[in-house]
Formats: structure tokens, sequence, C-alpha cells
């Protein structure tokens, strides 16, 4: 038993549905819980907030034993917090009413800090006094958030907290969930099925399908794996973690250090040493045999083929690396018939041309 | 005309009885509901129908079995006999139990369809929230199945109010204990004795009125959350 | 030729028919008297071709329905002040009511070993409840009710009496225990002419007024050959001897 890590080992079987999972998760950061509907990912959540049981089981997070042959103990005795799909607030209760539910009932009484920082963080100050039904959608669902902060857990859990909201109030909650990412010191299980958020949010990434663990590890490396799911899909994308270099404000350009070589992209309301995360999708990338001379692309990337794969008729997916280690995963989609005239293969060196970088935080 | 000495005493015994029944049914009812509704039990069905009998079977027959049953050689007069509390036939605690099963589906049944309709989500919020069980009762179930609490508690007095059949035949009409209002009309109209017939009669029917007009104005099923 | 041979058949049986004049009579009838009811309406539908449809029911329920114009031709009321205050009333045939029946009153315990020395059970006092009809609505009770103050015991048992609406309720009290013994009409306990289970005490018949059961034509029967066909049989000694094995009198 590790004190910072989540081990967690869940067998059940039901005729439409299994689940087999034997994982040890980092006892700190976001770990997302990826998968399709049926993956298990909802279920093994459940399991670890208790509110679902199984027989032999084990959970332990971070040192505390939650659940084994003996030991079960109930979720409300579980110092965790819990995020639902759906906004659940309590509609008898004030929005003050909810946050102080579930305050009332923890041992360290009204911890005005823990609950000042919630409201702050999520921004739901002037929200208090309402009742559930005067709130919007994203803002129930923040209230619900901060709910959960305020017990000052000792591991988050969230389950699919934004899948019930439109576009709009998603990227309305998204800043704040990123700000958690930053401000929190506590493990974070984030239950999802959008590459988007995951690709946001998320530090380690779980990947489940049919109620087994088909990939772990860290969300570049998953991202960027050309055997599993995330990297076949329209969106697959190659997230790579940077520093802020220098501001350009003649041109409105911003350089970020990444390993083995430098991106330069639009202007960002960063400080200087910044860490940023940035996502280059498979699509934006090309690739040349040579050094292009002369062209408006702006960033350039020397780069080594690593992987091959064919995913449709006329594609083909590109793994690839760039700097020094061949630390930096890069994705790059191309046709059958590019391949065969460059006659690209395996451990051959090339030139990535990145025409579109996104920020992701 | 008005009441006389008997109607007062047979209004105060019914409105003692409907209460102690309806208070008894809360604290009997409630248990028995929350598990129907939540349960995947396979004895649900049985129970769920026993407990609605009394909705389809005339008050006679009940009455009847109630009255073997409670009787001397029935299982629950061996029972309360062992127990040295005697028999219940013929006393108010004989009504009281009588009522208990006659008026349980009228309690359950709300109770169970508030509780049903709440679903599990609420109550799973509150057990992150650090709620117990018990906690979890008071502090999310009572409140958010309010209407269907209060609904039970008007429906199970109401209905014990206007009990006749199952009184009739375990009752045996003794003033003070067990001759409700219901059994004193039946009297005078059997006696002939309209006139005072009428003002008992009138009187349920505007009760039985205003119990109604109560339940479909004041519920706060229809306050919007 | 055919057609002539059926439709001489057919005049046949008009003719039979008319000369049966089979009808039937309405009879309001009160619920301790169902029994021999059921024998009498069977012999009466043999004898005489009418047929006697019974309803049953309490005596004080059957005067609020004929005051508010049930069909009933005839009434065999459970006590003659019914039929008495309906004649009063000018609803029913003036001049056709008489006694059918007169009850018998019974202390019975279906307990075997209980009433063994008469009354003297009541003075001993040795049990929880005695069962009487309510005397307010029905003879048997008010009979009931007069016995108990001519023995001087109705102070001492006002406390254990327990009232059944009617005779037939009050049986049920007794015959399921509840209450160990009650006043309850011969007729209920009798079987084959005598005393079928438990105990019994049979009140002589000077301890309380007669129990008269009277029978009369409402003024829906006034006219109907059946309605008056049936008050005949209902006298007739057919009738009389079913009655009595019942263990009611005949004035």
């Amino acid at each position: 038993m590790s004190i910072d890590q989540i081990q967690a080992r869940f067998h059940l079987d039901y005729p439409e549905f299994s689940l087999d999972v034997d994982l040890a998760l980092p006892g700190r950061g976001v770990t997302a819980l990826f998968g399709h509907s049926g993956s298990g990912k909802t279920s093994l959540l459940r399991l670890v907030a208790g509110l679902m049981r199984v027989p032999d089981g084990s959970l332990s997070v971070n040192g505390e034993v939650w659940q084994d042959g003996r030991t079960f103990l109930p979720t409300h005795k579980r110092p965790l917090g819990y995020v639902f799909q759906e906004a659940s607030l309590f509609p008898h209760l004030s929005a003050r009413g909810n946050l102080a539910y579930g305050m009332k009932r923890v041992g360290h009484a009204m911890d005005r800090q823990a609950l000042d920082q919630a409201v702050k963080l999520l921004g739901i100050a002037h929200l208090l006094d309402r009742r559930p039904h005067q709130l919007s959608g994203g803002e129930r669902q923040r209230v619900a958030i901060a709910r959960a902060l305020a017990l000052h857990p000792r591991l988050l859990l969230m389950d699919e907290p934004l899948a019930a909201l439109d576009l709009k109030r998603k990227q309305e909650i998204l800043p704040y969930l990123e700000r958690l990412h930053d401000a929190l010191d506590i493990p974070v299980l984030y239950v999802s099925h959008a590459p988007d958020e995951v690709a946001r949010l998320a530090d380690t990434v779980v990947l489940l399908e049919q109620g087994r663990v088909r990939a772990q590890g860290s969300v570049t490396e998953l991202f960027s794996r050309l055997d599993l799911s995330l990297a076949q899909d329209q969106e697959a994308s190659a997230i790579i973690e940077g520093v802020v270099l220098s501001h350009d404000d003649d041109y409105a350009l911003t350089r970020i250090e990444i390993p083995g070589g430098t991106l330069t992209v639009q202007r960002l309301q960063r400080g200087l040493h910044e860490l940023v995360r940035v996502r280059i999708h498979a699509r934006d990338v090309s690739l040349a045999l040579e050094e292009p001379g002369v062209s408006s692309i702006l960033n350039i990337l020397p780069a080594r083929i690593l992987e091959l794969r064919e995913i449709e008729q006329a594609q083909v997916l590109v793994k690839l690396c760039t700097g020094a280690g061949e630390k930096t995963p890069l994705l790059a989609r191309i046709t059958r018939h590019s391949r065969d005239r460059l006659r690209l293969h395996e451990g051959q060196s090339v030139y990535a041309q990145v025409k579109a970088v996104a920020l992701m935080d | 005309m008005g009441f006389s000495d008997a109607d007062l005493q047979a209004i105060w015994l019914t409105l003692r009885l409907a209460s102690l029944v309806t208070v008894l049914l809360l604290l009997i009812g409630t248990p028995i509901a929350w598990w129907l509704a939540r349960t995947h039990s396979r004895w649900k069905g049985p129970v769920g129908a026993v407990v609605a009998l009394p909705l389809v079977l005339p008050p006679t027959v009940l009455g009847f079995y109630l009255l073997l049953a409670m009787g001397p050689n029935g299982p629950v007069g061996q029972f309360t006999q062992s127990l040295g509390i005697g028999l219940l036939p013929f006393t108010f605690w004989g009504l009281v139990v009588a009522s208990v099963f006659y008026s349980m589906p009228f309690v359950v049944q709300p109770i169970q369809n508030a509780i049903e309709a709440l679903g599990e989500r609420p109550l799973e919020v509150a057990a992150t929230l650090r709620a117990g069980p018990w906690d979890r009762f008071f502090s999310v179930v009572l409140p958010l199945a309010k209407p269907g609490f209060f609904t039970a508690a008007i429906l199970g007095f109401a209905h014990t109010v206007g009990e006749f059949g199952v009184v009739l035949m375990i009752g045996g009409n003794i003033p003070g204990a067990t001759r409700v209002v219901s059994v004193q009309i039946y009297d005078y109209v059997e006696a002939m004795e309209y006139g005072q017939a009428h003002w008992l009669a009138a009187s349920m029917v505007i009760f039985s009125f205003l119990v109604l007009l109560a339940l479909y104005t004041l519920n706060p099923n229809q306050r919007k959350f | 030729m055919q057609t002539p041979r059926i439709l001489l058949a057919l005049l046949a049986l008009a003719v039979v028919s008319a000369s049966a004049r089979a009808e039937t009579v309405q009879v309001a009838v009160a619920a301790n008297f169902t029994a021999p009811m059921k024998l009498i309406a069977e012999a009466f539908a043999k004898d005489s071709g009418h047929t006697a449809n019974a309803s049953f029911g309490s005596s004080g329920k059957f005067y609020a329905q004929i005051k508010n114009g049930a069909p009933f031709e005839v009434l065999l009321s459970a006590d003659a002040e019914t039929p008495a205050k309906l004649e009063a009333e000018g609803l029913t045939q003036s001049g056709t009511g008489f006694t059918y029946a007169i009850g018998t009153l019974v202390l019975w315990s279906a307990d075997p070993a209980l009433i063994e020395d008469g009354a003297k059970v009541l003075g001993r006092n040795k049990f929880r409840k005695l069962a009487i009809a309510n005397p307010k609505t029905a003879p048997y009770g008010a009979a009931a009710m007069a016995v108990l103050k001519g023995l001087a015991v109705d102070q001492m048992m006002m406390p254990k009496l327990v009232q059944g609406e009617n005779i037939a309720q009050t049986y049920q009290f007794v015959s399921t225990g509840n209450a160990e013994l009650g006043f309850v009409a011969l007729s209920q306990v009798t079987k084959d002419g005598k005393i079928g289970e438990g105990s019994a005490w049979v009140v002589p018949a000077g301890m309380h007024d007669p129990i008269r059961q009277d029978a009369v034509i409402l003024k829906n029967g006034e006219g109907k050959a059946a309605a008056a066909a049936f008050m005949e049989y209902l006298k007739g000694d057919k009738a009389k001897d079913i009655i009595r094995s019942f263990g009611y009198q005949i004035p």
C-alpha cells in the first residue's frame, strides 16, 4: 500500500456488463477515466465512492483503506467530494444551504476558509442566496462543485460534470475547472468521454474499454498512441506541455519552449515561464523531406518518424517525435498517396509543418 | 335540536381514534413505503398486494377476519392474551389495530409514490456530503417528499373517520370506547330517528368536504420548486 | 300439413299459462327470518306456481326504503312496530297485518360447559363480555335488556355489554368466542328442531314482552294476487311447521 497512490481493485460480473480493474493511480493531479458509454468508467467511480459495493474489492486512497476484505467504509464516512453528471443540488435549499449541508456534517465544522476558497474559485458569491431553480445549468454545476470542495475532501470524484451542459455552458465552466486543476493539491478522478475535456484537464488518463483497462499513462503519451482509439478520432492530436519563453508584442506572438524546440503561437495572456499546454491536431501537421526554405508556416520542427499506421482507405497516421531525447510526440495525418510518394518509413527524419496550435490552458 | 351528549362523545372518540391511527400509520407505514419504494426483492409484489387489500375488500370481510383473528381462538387473540392484555375486540385499542390495517394503503401508497418519484440520486448526493442513513431520511427524504406525507396523513385520518364496516364487526357499540360517529349515525337511521341522523350525517359530509378541499388546495405538491 | 298442429300447440300453451297466471311477489324479510323464508318460498312456489322474491335486511332499513318508494309488496318485519308505523302512515294495505312468528330469546354460549344452570351464569359473573343486540334498534336487544332488568343484573352487566347492530351480528360475536355468551334468537342456534352446539338457556316467554314479528301487505302489493296468496300461505300449516322448526312460536 502506497501513501501517495490510489489503489483500486474491483471485479464485478453481470450478464450484460462486467468490470475487472486493478489500478494504481497517482495520489495527486487529475486522472481522467476515459471511455465510451458502457466502458465502466462511471461504475468505477461509484465503486470508489462506495455508492456501489462489490465483494472482495479493495481500495486505498493515499494510505487509507476504504475497502478490503474486512473493511467497507460507507459513502458518508469517506472523505471525498462527488460531483454528479447532472446538477444535483437539493431543491429545498438555497445555494448557500446546499454548501452548508455538507460542511455542517464534516468533523472540522464550518471551515470558513475552505468555503470562501471554494466560493471564490467557482465565482458563485453572487449566487448564494438563490434557489437551484433560479440558477442556470452551468451555475448549478458550479455550486455543486463548490459544495463538494467545501468539504475539504481528500479525493474529488467528478462524473462527467459537463456532459449535461450545452457547448456555451461548457465554455463557461471549463475555466473554473482549469483553475481547480491548478489550485487543488488533492487527487481528482474525472470521468469523461470527451477527448477535448481530457486534453485540457487531465494529467493522467485511464482508458477503459468494456470494463477493462486498455491503457494508462500521461495525457501526452496516451493521446499519441496510434494503437488507441484516441489517435484514430477525427480530433486526434498531440498534447504538448511547454513554458512561455518570450512575447513579441509587435507581431502579437508568443514563443513557447517545448522539450527540444520552440513553438510560435498567437500572443498569450500568460506570464513568462508559465506552464502551458497546447494541442496540435494531426490534421494540421504536414510532412516534408527537406527543410522548406521560405514558407508562411511559423512552426517547422525537425522530427523523426516512429510509427506509421493506415487508418482508412486513403489515410495514414504518422507518429513522430521532435527534439532531443525524443520527448515530444507529434501526430500527422496524411494521405496514403503522400506516404508512398515520399516513401516514408519508420526511423526516417522529416520536417513537420504545424499549421495551427491550439492553446489548452 | 343539535348534538346530544352521546353525539359529542362519539365525535370526540372518533377524532381521538383517527388522530392516533394517523400517527401510528405514519410511523408504521413510512418504513413499509420506504421498503416498497426501493426494494428489488421478490417479496415486493406480495407485500404491496397485502397492503393494498383493504382498497378492494369489503370492510365486513376485513372486520370478520379481524374478529376471528383477535378472538380467543385466533392467533392475534392468543398472542394478546399471552401478553396479559386480554382480547382486543370491543375495545378502543381493538379499533385502533383494525383501523391501522384498514387505512394502511391510504398512507403507504402516497408515501411510496413520493419516495419513488424522489429516486436514488438525492440520497446518493446526501451520502457524498457525509449524511448517514437516518440523517438522509430526515434532511432529504422528509422535506422533498413532504407533499406525499401530507397527503398520506390527511387520507389516513379521513378514511379512519369514515370507517364503518370494520367498526361494526369488532366494535360492539360501546359508548366512549367503540361507538364512533358512523355507528351512531347508523343507529339513528335504524331507530328511525332521522332528525338526529341528519345532524351527524350532514356534519360528516361537511367535514369530509373540508378535508378534501384542504388536500386539493393546501397541498404543497402544487408549489413549484 | 304441419302448420296447424304447431298453432294448436302454441294455443294450448297460452291457455295453460293464462289459467295459472303465475306472478312474482317482492317480499322484504327481516334478516333473522332468512333461513325459514327460503324454505317457505320454495314450498310456496311449488304449491301455488307464484314466485316469492325475497330481500333480506333490517326492519329499520326497509322502513326507510319503503318510505322512499322501494318496490316491496309484502314486509315480514322483525318487530310489530315497523308495520304499525307504516300502517299509520298509509303505506300498507290496511287490515292485512298479522303476527307470523314470535321470536324466542335464548342465552347462548359456544362453550358447551358455560351455561349449565340457566340464568345463574349471569349472577356468577365469571365472564368478560355479554353480547346483546342493540336494544334501541333490535327487538331481541330490547327483550334482552328486559330480562337483565328482571333478573336485577342490568347494572352489574352494563360494563360487560357489547352490542351487535342486529341479532345476526350478536350471534357472530358469541360464536367466534369474542363474547363468551349472549342473548340471541333461538332460531339462530336451532338445528333440526333442537339446539345444535354450545350451551344455552331458553328464556321463559314471560320475562319480556313477546318478540312479535308482524307481516303486512304494502301499498305496492295492494290488489296483487301473488301478494295475497303469499300472505295466505304464510298462515297455512305448511308454513307454520317450517316456522316452528326454526324455534319460533306461532300465536
